[in-house]
């Protein structure tokens, strides 16, 4: 096994492993405290740092961090891992990584062509080097673009998931959160619920309540009902309306098992959906959500920091060609991101990873009631996030999810930065706003006189 | 500014959710903005303040009461390290005894919870179970739901009853759990556990709280088992006692 050290002023600092390298040099957060895999000093943090960026890429392919053959994960990282796409940067280390990233070589095409040839630890190991600053840099260099009924990712775009969820399921409170979303320009993403209950019933009476507001209003968009892959294979099974195939997915074979999941269930819910033909513009048909700090929440972390570890997921959603993918970043707790300035790192962290692997990244900008955090905060995350060149936000009803007992952005947040920063909704999306009477001069959504034609037209009289 | 005509009175009553909030240019008006500043407030204060266990104490007499703390010092590390709250500090004095059930009143994320909905439901159940040889009632500070299985295993009591504060939301600031195990011990995993949640003013009042727990107590017993099976077994059931799925859940902590 390698040991790994660093001298700074007179202390000698060795590190066991690579794992013990990668953790030891994250940013401070509280998984890795409560998983015993942090720094015990700032000075250690920044010897592992010092390692770490002298660390050759390949290291990564030769002595991976979590074995090949215990780990279906670790299998399809190294097995899909594009070697021509990664001869670019393969002769360099991670410090060199983080500065040809941010030369003016690394264009939107560079990294395009690099992606299938970067593993997730290769991206969690430059970000652990890398500043705030430079996750925004280098994610705006990053394009990824995804289409159903709608295209996602475009340059001067920025869509949004309309989350409408109901603590009991209820199809009118559903409905009534969707039209105030759609009223905002909310929902060219995705309109996706997640179900208070997880069975096949209820799961299939509100995919058809999704479809009927879509094709009522003939509005581009596409839906999803957030069950568990299994319960939507079901009600394809059964005809239901599915668009797109929803799952929580962990960076670990034993994470994703306490999920109930694998990659071969994964593969047969996205040949089963594929095999429905709703889309219009394009054939991207999963939906998959991430958060730092599920695997050490199902013991399945392999003494893997949290971070490198969310990264790995993006390797799993890689494998399935998703239509949206995000972190819901602040919603695991305080136990795992303590408080504001560890959620906005997190955050900033996963969309860059995401991206540099060639992921349709959003972000769930959210925060639970006890973590040291507030709506100031998202406000800056969610600010960050659209300098990145962010996909997609999430947004619901003045920003409180009253099912999940969770706090996200609101509509009126992610309106106020598309106006703010010029970002449009998808073209589709936005050409059915226009068509609805629903964009001033300026193409804005600008608010709605009661009597006005889309506000009859959505709401009756 | 006032809008004559209100488009979403209609929906309002169908949901919860804040919707038809109105917009100032592109932001919520200020009567919507500090709406949800006083909701986070107050949750903020619910996960931060202590519950006053000498009031509760006062308030359950005659029953005796014994106050234990867990590993975590103080609400910080409490959130910090999970870890910790589930295990007794180490000055931790509890009598062994020959008990069908122990309750366990634990502050956990919500204070105003405990205070507004522990003692009543308490007594409620209490007044259900005769005949049966209950533990002295333990109330237990920086409490997670597992400390339950160290006390329950030190006392010796074949059932453990933690209620505690649940993680507060903008809606709803004092809502209380129950959790139920069968012969607790360290190390105990969730899906061995059954839950009651939502206990507050708008959701399970705590005579019903009361009554399905009873039931759950009286057949984890008769079973000598809580968790996945027992849930299924309750899922079963036709209607009076049967409760329903988001009720009678798994523990999920």
């Amino acid at each position: 096994m390698a040991r790994y050290r660093h001298r700074l002023g007179t202390e000698n600092f060795v590190f066991d492993d690579l794992k013990a390298v990668m953790a030891s040099a994250s940013p401070r957060r509280s998984g890795d405290e409560l998983a015993g895999l942090a720094a015990r000093s700032d000075a250690e943090r920044i010897a592992a740092r010092r390692v770490l960026s002298e660390t050759p890429l390949t290291r990564f392919l030769d002595d991976p961090l979590i074995p090949y053959e215990t780990d279906e994960v670790t299998r399809l990282i190294m097995d899909d891992h594009d070697s021509a796409a990664f001869r670019p940067v393969a002769t360099m280390t991670v410090g060199d990584f983080r500065d040809w990233l941010l030369s003016y070589q690394a264009d939107v095409a560079a990294l395009a062509r690099l992606a299938p040839g970067l593993t997730p630890e290769m991206a969690a190991a430059v970000s652990k080097i890398m500043r705030n600053q430079d996750l925004v840099a280098v994610a705006a260099k990053c394009r990824v673009i995804t289409a159903f009924r709608t295209t996602i990712g475009l340059e001067g775009r920025l869509s949004s998931r309309l989350q409408p969820n109901h603590p009991t399921d209820d199809p009118a409170g559903i409905a009534a959160s969707i039209l105030d979303g759609l009223l905002f320009g909310m929902g060219d993403a995705v309109i996706g619920i997640n179900p208070a209950s997880d069975s096949l019933s209820a799961c299939t009476t509100l995919l058809s309540m999704l479809d009927e507001v879509r094709r009522r209003y003939d509005i581009p968009a596409q839906s999803c009902v957030l069950a568990h892959v299994t319960t939507t294979l079901q009600a394809i099974e059964k005809g239901a309306p599915v668009d797109l195939v929803f799952q929580s997915i962990a960076g670990t074979e034993a994470a994703n098992a306490g999920f109930g999941v694998n990659l071969a269930v994964l593969k047969e819910a996205r040949d089963a959906a594929l095999s429905l033909g709703r889309g219009t513009v394009g054939d991207n048909v999963m939906y998959f959500e991430t958060g730092q700090g599920s695997a050490l929440s199902a013991d399945a972390n392999h003494g893997v920091d949290q971070q490198t570890v969310e990264a790995r997921a993006y390797a799993v959603a890689r494998a399935f060609d998703p239509l949206l993918v995000n972190t819901v970043v602040g919603f695991i707790g305080p136990e795992y991101l303590y408080d504001a300035k560890q959620i906005i790192r997190a955050g900033l962290e996963d969309h860059f990873c995401g991206k540099l692997l060639g992921l349709p990244m959003g972000v769930d900008v959210c925060y639970t009631n006890h973590a040291e955090a507030d709506q100031d905060d998202m406000d800056v995350l969610m600010t960050l996030l659209i300098v990145a060149g962010v996909n997609f936000l999430i947004a619901l009803p003045g920003a409180d999810d009253v099912m999940l007992n969770y706090q996200s952005l609101s509509y009126h947040d992610v309106l106020g930065l598309r106006h703010l920063l010029d970002r449009h909704p998808a073209p589709e999306f936005e050409a059915w706003l226009d068509h609805m009477g629903m964009l001033d001069g300026e193409r804005r959504v600008a608010p709605l006189p009661p009597g006005s034609p889309a506000m009859l037209r959505l709401l009756g009289s | 500014m006032s809008v004559p005509l209100d488009p979403w009175s209609r929906l309002r009553h169908a949901t919860r959710a804040r919707i038809g909030l109105g917009r100032s240019g592109d932001a919520l008006p200020t009567e919507a903005l500090l709406d949800f500043q006083q909701a986070h407030a107050l949750a903020r204060d619910a996960v931060h303040s202590a519950v006053d266990f000498p009031a509760l104490t006062a308030d359950l007499a005659p029953l005796t009461c014994l106050h234990v703390a867990s590993q975590a010092a103080d609400r910080s590390i409490y959130l910090r390290r999970p870890d910790l709250g589930r295990r007794l500090a180490a000055d931790a004095d509890l009598p062994r005894g020959d008990w069908d059930a122990v309750f366990v009143i634990a502050d956990g994320l919500s204070a105003s919870a405990v205070m507004d909905q522990a003692a009543p439901t308490l007594r409620a159940c209490l007044a259900r179970l005769p005949g049966w040889k209950l533990a002295p009632v333990v109330l237990a500070s920086q409490a997670r739901v597992a400390l339950g299985d160290d006390i329950g295993e030190r006392m010796g009591a074949r059932l453990s009853v933690v209620l505690i504060g649940e993680r507060p939301g903008l809606s709803v600031a004092n809502s209380l759990g129950i959790y139920l195990t069968w012969e607790p011990r360290v190390g105990r995993k969730d899906s061995e556990r059954n839950c009651l949640s939502n206990i507050h003013a708008d959701g399970l009042s705590h005579e019903v709280a009361a009554e399905k727990l009873t039931w759950l107590m009286t057949e984890a017993v008769r079973r000598r088992l809580t968790g996945v099976a027992l849930k299924e077994n309750a899922d079963a059931l036709p209607t009076a006692s049967r409760d329903d799925r988001v009720i009678v859940g798994l523990c999920d902590e």
